[in-house]
Order: structure tokens, then C-alpha cells, then sequence
């Protein structure tokens, strides 16, 4: 079993974290094989960001995927660019918030939408948006443990415990809308 | 032992200090740059020295100084780099001073890209600078692998007296994988490594011009040359020992894929996905690239392979030449390539193996 995943969104809208938060727990946690590859190229503030992250029972081959099982899309740009690359039947993310839903002009997909930018302005704190929408992910597909996801959150905001109570909700809120799409 | 999340370019640094390197001088450029960073960050953790260097000529100077004198020292850089580096590489192979280097390679020539390619092959295992030296060159297809070969690194250059290179790519140095880091050498072990250079090394000798060290990256009179080459011709024909490949699903094959370093990992992939389609299709990978495992091709049937197919991330492709010394006209080789840091896709080679199948019947 092997899960492809591309994260894509704004340079800034924490992109990278919500892919290095989810191999980093699948790493620390399970015996399954992950990578977690960033993008990178002349980019800069304001520009796209991507990373891809693979799970697997079995050794990977390449770290990026041609086909994705899911795609997370945090900004509209990133859903023209990378729509094309769920396979058929596939499961896609939306920040609905800045992604319009009716742009999907595929209908086997399953689409999972979260208004992640104003539920994080909502709470007071724009960046927390990847945190939800890590949530929203995990909850839905539950690829791992949310609860090991969520230690290792804690883990990397150790130095940072104000920002901790913040970032729980922010998970939670997520894992809410993600496990009530499920159903 | 537990495994860590690691980013390739900082495995391979902490692999280096582990093996006790403690000199690393380098210059910034992507997409290694974690590993100048990383060391800057440790070395002063071990007692080792880290330097940027004001330019890459610079850095691989100091390492050829630092290893003169018998420290374990290590530069990295990524393609264009590596060229600037070529002539201190070639000073440290005359004067047969072991160290160490990686090349995360990019997209080339010139300046190139700055996204994976593998477009050094030819520069890596023929000609690393001028002069006619060799050295083993290594090329890791996963982390794991990236950081047990710069361990290993250390012990062969100190073996032979000479460069090791490891040949990687953007991808290696930018992906993060989980890896077992191997063991932590103490201070008595790194300190016992570098007394045991002792001989030859510039630490410090008695007054006895005869004892004395030299570290000589040439020599005047000629019979002295010619004597060094032939030294070195035999260390290098020694080399065949050290060849090393990984052949997966050769002994039926009919397509047998030869490819190194990220493209043979994605290749591997693709092996997997056609043989579940009942495909009969294997991979040769070499490991050391230089020396190249000819042995590897001996151990294939050529009453069943068909045809290969040179799987690279570089146009012109460049293993293909050492392919086809090894396959010698005996069947046809095809090519799979891409280039410009692009990187390989699984999807390509599939499609790419499933016509040359259909050709055939």
C-alpha cells in the first residue's frame, strides 16, 4: 500500500510544514517507508511551494509521484497546476476559503473543502491555516494515528509552548471537518 | 537502532562527522547548501573545523591542507562547483592524500539547472580533473544509502591515499527519508586514525631531512613521475575488488534496465509495477560507478535478455558508453532519458519498456 500526496499552495502558507509534520510523525511512529521532498527552484515570497510525501509498506521508488492518490491545494493557482496529476478516483483538498470549487472540472474526484485561511483568521492567527488543514487531512483519511500527528506538532513547537493550545484547536477544528466529510 | 528524519545533504554531514571527519571547507550553492550549514553547526560540537571558503577553489585548497596533515576532511559542492574544485581534486589524487567529496548534481552544462540531474557521469568516473587520476566513485540511490557510503568513504580514501567521490543529485540532498545513522567514532578512534598517518603526514617531524614529509602534487624529474603514475596505475587496477552492483529481477529478464543513483530508485519502482503486469524486466544498477561493475554483466544470461535500456537523468545520456563496453554489441541498448532537472519518470520508463515489448513480438 502506497499513498502518493502533493501539497501545494503560496510560498508562506506553511506548505512545507503540513508535508514535514506528516512524514515526520509517520517516521517516528510506524515501521512504514516516507519521504518528504520540497520542491524547490527560483522561488520566492509570494510564489508557489509544493512538496510531495510518500507512504508506503514497501521500499519507495521515486519520492515524487507522476499520479497522486491526494492533492492538497491551499491557493487557486496550485489547483489549475496540479488537478491534472490525481489519478482517477483520486481524493482532493481544498482551501476553500481562496479556492473556488467550481474550477474543479473533474467529477470522479472526491473533494474535501475546509475555508482554512478564515477559520484561522478566526482564531486569531493567519499561519495556523496548515495546521487545520493537516487535520483536515489526517481525519478524513486517517493514513496515520492523529494523535501521533499531533505529538509530533508538539514536539517541534516544544520551544514555543504559548503557541500550543492554538495550534491543538487549530488541529482539532480540522480533524472535525475532515471526519465529518467522511460520513 | 532508531531511525530519524533526515534531509539527505544533512545525513551526509552527520555521516561524515560520525566517521570522524573534522575538517569540512566549502562554498555555498544549491542544492547542497544544507550540508555547509549543517557542518558549521556541529563541528564545533566534535572540535572539528568548519570553513566557508571565499570561493570553491579556496575551500578544496584547505581541505587538500587539512588532509595533508592528516585530519579527515571533506568538501561538497553541486555541479558547476565541482568543476571549480576539479584542480585542487586532481592536486590531492597527485599527491595521494585521501579526502573526501560529494557532488549533488544538477542540471548542466555551465551554470545549468538548479534542479536533480545527472549530467557528471562523464566528469565523476573519466575525468575529474587533469592528469589522468582515478578515484572511487560511489552514487547513493536513497539516503540510507548516501549516508552508509560517506561513512565507508573515509575508510577507503585512507586505504588508497586518494580522493573518494560521491556522486549524488539534487534529489538525495533535498528529499527527506528516515535513516540509521551508523556509529559515532570517540575521540581515541579519530585521534588513532590520524596518528596512524603518522608516516607521511605533515604533523610535525624530527629535524631528518631524509624523514622528513613531503606533500608533493608533482615532481621534477621525470623517472620520479612516471614511477608515481605506475603506482597509481596499479592502485587503481587494484580497484576491481571494490566494483559493486545490485541486480533485481535479472535471472529472466528480457529488458534488463541499467541505471545508477535516483533514476535506477525510480527504475526499481518501475521494475516492481511491470512485473505485477507479468513483464519480464530487471535492473542493473551499479553502486560504484567508478570502478564500473563489469563482473555484474557476466552474471546476466544473454540467451534470454533481449535488449537493455539506459535509464538516466542526462542528455546526451553518459553511462550508456560504460553500458556498452560491458554489453559489447551483444544485444541493442535503448535509452530512457531526461534532462534540464527534470526528473525521471516512473510513467516514462513503464511506457518506454512496454513498446520496446511490443516491438519485439
Amino acid at each position: 500500500m502506497e499513498t502518493n500526496l502533493c501539497v501545494a499552495g503560496f510560498g508562506g502558507q506553511g506548505v512545507m510544514t503540513l508535508g514535514k509534520f506528516l512524514a515526520t510523525a509517520t517516521c517516528e511512529s510506524t515501521d512504514k517507508n516516507v519521504t518528504f521532498f520540497p520542491s524547490y527552484g527560483a522561488e520566492q515570497r509570494g510564489g508557489t511551494a509544493n512538496c510531495y510525501v510518500v507512504i508506503s509498506d514497501d521500499q519507495i521508488g521515486a519520492p515524487l509521484g507522476d499520479v497522486m492518490d491526494d492533492l492538497i491545494v491551499m491557493n487557486g493557482a496550485s489547483l489549475n497546476k496540479f488537478l491534472k496529476t490525481v489519478k482517477p478516483n483520486g481524493r482532493l483538498f481544498i482551501n476553500s476559503s481562496i479556492v473556488d470549487a467550481s474550477e474543479i472540472d473533474r467529477t470522479d474526484l472526491t473533494v474535501v473543502s475546509a475555508p482554512v485561511t478564515e477559520l484561522a483568521l478566526e482564531m486569531g492567527n493567519a499561519k495556523v491555516l496548515n495546521v487545520i488543514m493537516l487535520g483536515v487531512y489526517v481525519g478524513f483519511t486517517e493514513v496515520i494515528d492523529p494523535e501521533i500527528v499531533w505529538a509530533t506538532v508538539e514536539h517541534k513547537l516544544s520551544k514555543k509552548p504559548k503557541l500550543l493550545p492554538l495550534n491543538r484547536q487549530a488541529f482539532e477544528k480540522g480533524m472535525e471537518i475532515g471526519r465529518a466529510h467522511k460520513k | 537502532m532508531a531511525r530519524v528524519f533526515m534531509k539527505g545533504s544533512e545525513a551526509v554531514a552527520e555521516a561524515a562527522v560520525r566517521a570522524g571527519c573534522r575538517f569540512f571547507a566549502g562554498y555555498p550553492i544549491t542544492p547542497q547548501n544544507e550540508v555547509p550549514e549543517y557542518f558549521a553547526r556541529r563541528m564545533p560540537e566534535v572540535g572539528g573545523v568548519f570553513v566557508q571558503g571565499e570561493s570553491e577553489v579556496a575551500s578544496v585548497n584547505m581541505v587538500y591542507g587539512a588532509a595533508s596533515a592528516g585530519t579527515r576532511s571533506m568538501t561538497s559542492s553541486s555541479s558547476p562547483g565541482i568543476s571549480l574544485k576539479s584542480e585542487g581534486i586532481s592536486y590531492c589524487a597527485s599527491a595521494r592524500i585521501p579526502m573526501v567529496y560529494c557532488n549533488f548534481q544538477r542540471g548542466g552544462p555551465g551554470v545549468g539547472a538548479i534542479q536533480p540531474a545527472q549530467m557528471d557521469y562523464l566528469q565523476a568516473t573519466k575525468a575529474s580533473g587533469n592528469g589522468g587520476f582515478e578515484m572511487i566513485v560511489l552514487a547513493p540511490s536513497t539516503v540510507q544509502e548516501a549516508v552508509d557510503m560517506t561513512y565507508k568513504a573515509f575508510d577507503l580514501a585512507d586505504r588508497d591515499r586518494n580522493p573518494v567521490l560521491i556522486l549524488a543529485d539534487g534529489v538525495i540532498a533535498t528529499v527527506m527519508e528516515p535513516v540509521e545513522l551508523p556509529e559515532m567514532k570517540s575521540p581515541e578512534e579519530v585521534k588513532a586514525i590520524k596518528d596512524g598517518k603518522k608516516s607521511w603526514a605533515c604533523i610535525g617531524h624530527k629535524i631528518d631531512y631524509k624523514n622528513r614529509a613531503w606533500i608533493e602534487p608533482g615532481q621534477w624529474k621525470t623517472e620520479i613521475q612516471q614511477k608515481c603514475n605506475e603506482e597509481c596505475a596499479a592502485l587503481y587496477e587494484s580497484w576491481k575488488k571494490d566494483a559493486e552492483a545490485e541486480l533485481y529481477q535479472t535471472e529472466d529478464a528480457e529488458i534488463i534496465i541499467t541505471a545508477y543513483g535516483i533514476s535506477a530508485r525510480i527504475a526499481k519502482s518501475a521494475v516492481d509495477i511491470l512485473r505485477k503486469q507479468g513483464v519480464k524486466v530487471g535492473l542493473l544498477r551499479p553502486i560504484t560507478v567508478h570502478p564500473f561493475p563489469f563482473y555484474a554483466f557476466d552474471k546476466i544470461d544473454f540467451d534470454k535478455v533481449k535488449a537493455f535500456l539506459d535509464v538516466e537523468m542526462s542528455i546526451p545520456a553518459q553511462m550508456i558508453q560504460d553500458v556498452d563496453t560491458a554489453v559489447r554489441g551483444r544485444k541493442p541498448i535503448e535509452t530512457c532519458l531526461c534532462s534540464g532537472g527534470n526528473i525521471m519518470s516512473r510513467e516514462a520508463i513503464i511506457e518506454k519498456v512496454l513498446s520496446m515489448k511490443e516491438q519485439e513480438v
